[in-house]
Order: C-alpha cells, then sequence, then structure tokens
C-alpha cells in the first residue's frame, strides 16, 4: 500500500530501457522523502539478469510477469496486468517512460483506475496544497510540473483525491544513478495464467522492424543542432561535417524535424529529448520555448544565427550573427588549423 | 449497414507559432492572439480515414469534435475534404474537462454513434501535447487500441491492418474491428478542399449558428438535411455530470508559472575569418573542444 511504483520497459535486446532505470532513480528519493517502498514492475518474456539490473536502484520490491506471450509489448496484455497489480498493491505513485510504449499504456491504466495522469513531466516533487474552496489540506502529494501550451509555460499539476497518482516522463529528464550495487529486493513473480485472457490477445503483430538506437545524442559532450533556419535537408549536411570534426552529434529541433530536414530521433525539447552536453552549437534555431527547455542546461552554448535578436542569443555564450553555410566551413577550417 | 468512421477532431490555438503578442505582461497566455486552427495530428486522421472511404462503396466518415461554439469551423473544413456529417459536443458543464472527462464524454457521443468500425484520431492536440484522449477514449469504449499510425494497408469488414510509427522503427498489426486508432504526425498529409464540397456544404450550420444568421435557412435544410451539424450538449449524451468538466477531473493545476530562461551576458561575434579564428582557440585553449 502507498509505495512508488515504476513501470519498467524492455529494450529490444530485453535489457532494462534507459528511461526506466532514470525514473527508478527519481522514484527511489521520492520514496525516501515519503519514508515508503519503492517497486518496479517488468513485464517481457525470458527475462534474464532482471535483478541485478533493477535492484541497484534501490528497488525494495519488483514485480516480474514473464511470459511468451508478452514480448513485444502489445496493449491489453501489459495493461491487464499493470491493473491487476495495481489494483492489489494500491500504489501511491506510478511512473512511466513517456515513450511510445508509457504513452500508450498510462492512459489505458489512468482511465481504467479512473485516476489523474500527467505527461511528459519535467519535475516531479513532494509538496502540500491547501483548497480554498473546500478548506481541504492535502499533505505529500506529487507535484507533476511540466511545460504546457506549447512550451510556453510551466505547470504544476496535482491529483488532489485520485490514487495513484501518475506521470509519464521523457527520456534524459532524469538522471540515472545506482544507490547501491549491492541492494536487495524482494521477487514477486506474477501469475500470468490467471491473469491474461484470449481477447486481451486480439491484437498480432505481423511484422516489426526495431533498430537498435544507433542516434545517441543524449549522453554527447558535443551537439551541433540545426533549426529551421538550415533551410534544407542538403544543408543539414554542414552539421554532420562540422560534427564529424569535432567528435560530436547532430541534434534537430521540432521544425526542422517537422520540414523533413532531419530524423524524429535527433528531435532535441519537450517533445524531443533533453541534453545537456558541454558544447551545444545552435544552428539556424530562433530558440523557441520548447526547444530552450531541452538544451538550456548545456554547459556551453553557441549560437549562429542570422537574425541578431533571435531568442537563442539571450542564452547562448557565443552568439555568431551570419549564416551557417558561410560559418560552419570556417569553424572546420580554423578548428583544424587550431587543434594540434 | 455501412462502413462507419469516427473521427475525432480538436480546434486549438496554434501554438507552434507564437508571436509576441500571444503572451501577455503576467505571463499566461493570450488566447484571443493565436489562431485557432485544426489540430494538425487530427487532419492525418481525417485522410487515413478518407483513404478507407476512397476504396469502399459502403464508407461513412463521421467528425465528432467537442469545443465551443466556433469549434463547428473544423467540421466544415473536415466536410470540404470529404468528411459526409459532423457532430459537435458543445456545453458549458464541459469547461475545465481534463483528459479524462473529456474521454468520458467523448466515449458517450461515439456510444450515440454505435455500430461503428473505427474511432480514429490525432496521436496528440498541440496545445496540451497530452496523446491521452485517444486512448483513454478507447478503454472507456472497452475496444482495443493501435497508437501512433501512419498508414491503413488493409481493410475489411472484420479486420484492419496497420502500419505503426514507433520511436525507434515501425510495426505492422492486425486488429479487430471497432478500434480506435491515434495517428501520428509521418501519415500523409490531409488532402486539399474539393470546391464541389465547398460548394456543398459552405451552408453547413449547427443550430447555435442557424439561429445567429440573418437568412432564413429552414426551406434549404429541409431540402439539404446533412447540412445540419448536430449540436449534443450533457442532456443529449446522458451524461454523469459528477464526471464531467472540473468535478470529473482529477488533475487539477496548482500553479502555472511564465518559463523565464536567466538571460547570459552573450558575446556577439560576426562570422568574419578573424572572429571565428578566435573563437574556436578559445573553446580549444578551455578544452571545450578538441
Amino acid at each position: 500500500m502507498n509505495n512508488i511504483f515504476v513501470y519498467c520497459e524492455l529494450t529490444e535486446e530485453k535489457l532494462i530501457a534507459d528511461v526506466s532505470l532514470e525514473l527508478l532513480s527519481k522514484g527511489r528519493k521520492l520514496a525516501s522523502d515519503l519514508n515508503v517502498k519503492l517497486e518496479a514492475v517488468v513485464i517481457g518474456s525470458g527475462l534474464k539478469n532482471i535483478e541485478s539490473q533493477i535492484f541497484p536502484f534501490g528497488v525494495d520490491v519488483m514485480h516480474v510477469a514473464d511470459d511468451q506471450r508478452l514480448f513485444p509489448y502489445t496493449t491489453l496484455p501489459h495493461a491487464a496486468i499493470v491493473l491487476n497489480i495495481f489494483k492489489q498493491e494500491k500504489p501511491e505513485i506510478a511512473i512511466f517512460g513517456a515513450t511510445s510504449i508509457g504513452r500508450d499504456l498510462a492512459p489505458r491504466i489512468a482511465s481504467a483506475l479512473k485516476c489523474g495522469l500527467t505527461a511528459d513531466c519535467t519535475s516531479l516533487e513532494i509538496g502540500d496544497h491547501f483548497e480554498n474552496k473546500t478548506q481541504a489540506e492535502y499533505k505529500n502529494l506529487l507535484y507533476q510540473i511540466r511545460p504546457a501550451f506549447g512550451g510556453n509555460i510551466i505547470a504544476t499539476i496535482i491529483n488532489p483525491e485520485t490514487r495513484p497518482q501518475m506521470a509519464t516522463v521523457r527520456e534524459g529528464v532524469m538522471k540515472k544513478e545506482i544507490l547501491d550495487p549491492n541492494y536487495k529486493g524482494k521477487l514477486r513473480k506474477v501469475d500470468t495464467a490467471s491473469i491474461l485472457k484470449d481477447e486481451d490477445f486480439v491484437i498480432e503483430i505481423l511484422e516489426r522492424h526495431i533498430e537498435a538506437s544507433k542516434i545517441n545524442i543524449k549522453n554527447s559532450q558535443v551537439i551541433i543542432a540545426g533549426g529551421y533556419g538550415v533551410g534544407s535537408r542538403e544543408n543539414f549536411q554542414l552539421l554532420y561535417d562540422l560534427a564529424d570534426v569535432l567528435g560530436a552529434q547532430v541534434g534537430a529541433s521540432r521544425a526542422a524535424v517537422d520540414a523533413g530536414f532531419s530524423e524524429h530521433e535527433r528531435q532535441i525539447g519537450q517533445t524531443g529529448v533533453t541534453v545537456r552536453p558541454k558544447l551545444y552549437i545552435a544552428c539556424g534555431i530562433s530558440g523557441a520555448v520548447q526547444h530552450r527547455a531541452g538544451m538550456d542546461q548545456s554547459a556551453q552554448i553557441i549560437s549562429i544565427n542570422t537574425d541578431p535578436n533571435a531568442p537563442i542569443n539571450h542564452i547562448a555564450d557565443f552568439a555568431i550573427i551570419g549564416s551557417i553555410i558561410d560559418v560552419i566551413p570556417k569553424m572546420i577550417k580554423y578548428y583544424k588549423a587550431n587543434s594540434k | 449497414m455501412s462502413f462507419r468512421i469516427i473521427v475525432l477532431a480538436k480546434q486549438v490555438p496554434d501554438t507552434r507559432n507564437v508571436g509576441k503578442d500571444a503572451m501577455k505582461a503576467d505571463g499566461t497566455v493570450n488566447r484571443a492572439a493565436l489562431p485557432a486552427i485544426f489540430n494538425p495530428e487530427d487532419l492525418h486522421a481525417l485522410e487515413l480515414a478518407l483513404r478507407v472511404k476512397d476504396q469502399r462503396t459502403d464508407c461513412e466518415v463521421i467528425v465528432l469534435t467537442m469545443g465551443p461554439f466556433r469549434a463547428a469551423e473544423i467540421i466544415r473544413e473536415a466536410m470540404y475534404r470529404g468528411a459526409d456529417k459532423g457532430y459537435l459536443i458543445t456545453d458549458r458543464k464541459f469547461a475545465g474537462s481534463d483528459t479524462l472527462a473529456t474521454s468520458y464524454a467523448i466515449s458517450l457521443a461515439v456510444k450515440k454513434l454505435e455500430p461503428y468500425h473505427l474511432v480514429i484520431s490525432g496521436r496528440q492536440a498541440i496545445d496540451g501535447d497530452t496523446a491521452q484522449v485517444g486512448p483513454q477514449t478507447a478503454e472507456k469504449l472497452n475496444i482495443p487500441q493501435v497508437t501512433y499510425a501512419e498508414e491503413i494497408p488493409q481493410v475489411t469488414d472484420k479486420h484492419i491492418v496497420v502500419k505503426r510509427r514507433l520511436e525507434q522503427g515501425i510495426e505492422i498489426v492486425k486488429a479487430p474491428l471497432p478500434l480506435a486508432i491515434t495517428v501520428h504526425s509521418s501519415a500523409p498529409a490531409c488532402r486539399q478542399r474539393v470546391a464541389k464540397l465547398l460548394m456543398k456544404y459552405k451552408h453547413a450550420r449547427t443550430i447555435t449558428e442557424l439561429q445567429n444568421e440573418v437568412k432564413d435557412y429552414t426551406e434549404l435544410y429541409n431540402q439539404r438535411p446533412y447540412l445540419q451539424i448536430d449540436e449534443w450538449t450533457v442532456d443529449d449524451l446522458n451524461a454523469d455530470t459528477s464526471m464531467l468538466g472540473l468535478s470529473g477531473s482529477p488533475t487539477k493545476v496548482k500553479k502555472i508559472e511564465n518559463v523565464v530562461f536567466a538571460h547570459k551576458d552573450s558575446k556577439v561575434i560576426s562570422s568574419s575569418d578573424e572572429d571565428i579564428d578566435n573563437l574556436m582557440k578559445e573553446l580549444i585553449d578551455s578544452h571545450i573542444i578538441g
């Protein structure tokens, strides 16, 4: 009762996904703040070495549903198992990754339990609330903090009455931190046969083409990101050229992705990944709030923009006023000339 | 019996093009300064629905939206592109609904339109970006869901094949009908207005709009009943008001803050060879790169 639950999703290699480990790290802190237990839910098939991946994050109880029908993920059987666990265990808080899977599963669960769910939180905190209308006082609620209205405002959402308090969180927002490599929790096996029904398997997967992500901008120390101002997919090649020379990764703003200049996997910002590199070079990015929310923690920011008044320049350490077509080749040239 | 597709669509403020006057001095959003548009991914959903209609002779595409009276604009827009009929769920009692209360109201309206084969909507709306209403509506209707659809390669009376766009690839699934589908932005763009349909539906109105018209449309509507956009209120849906609006919404907004980024003292430099040379030297010397 009243514990914190994290739904842990699996990668194609059946390892616990990074985003889930990040959420376990955050869940551990929340559990310690509230003096409750942290519980993990792992659903899949042929699960191996799960304990050694999960328990070091300070997980007290791990629920494991291992059944050959449960991998790859489909909505209804995973929802049935999560609902079964939640109805028995009555969590205080339940967190999911804001991924293809988490954003498919969490709303289905919240609807069935008639409880509140906040999508894409960028911060989770514990706090109190006083409701003026009813004079009711609530202690230790989950503050679900997220950008709203296209990222132009930051909203703090609470669920005073319903439990669990549910939230999804994007990859890269929380920091992955092992609590204790020798931490020992309890393992609870879920009896899948008694929960799953034939009608949970009405959706049949005919084909899957999933590639392990080759693009890993989240962990890159230097990121060259392009926006709509880059102008074309061809011009994006300049960014790759600079990235090759600097050993960097290429990222993109939502506008650049929407315009087809870059792949969705490279999107940085509120609806993409959050990054904190040593150096962030923003090329032709005006700096909409949604984008800045995903990169403003970068240690150094260089902006290349033809518009001296672009909002990105206000948070940049260096604002180069000029066109990327002119500037990037010069950066490559003088980097090569000056580095040993 | 016709093959019935219900498209869920939302009219949204265009948050992608927020200008300077869109934010008030106190940090709140000036909705009036933002144009109201057809939610982009809902247009992709409409296109997938119309493509199914293109392949079948018995298909009917119904647009369902929830919002204020002016949201009828997007129903007409959908009709100009090929939708057959529209319903507007509108009532002050819906105000303040979160995704749970919204999906409750929508599910009641969808049930009034039974028997249906597909409920199809955009993955998410750009004013909230939650992507919750599609799956929550599916749960309330007790039907399966397929999210992030990009293409519908095959439809029969009983089954549908959907290609899904996931973060790291694609998945092709076969699902029984009725089914709820949410559509990803990578799906084909919606077709443009058709001149013939624009002529056919330009006088389509809701009751409320008709009451505000100077001209009398009674005779026209008797001849062309398809012009009627029905309005459904809480009473029409026989909804439990405790599950609507603020009282039916478990999530509450505790606080709204303007987004403030700390301004840095930026060093503004030109694109001259000298400036770029000096910058690269500085970055290398401080071990940021190299």
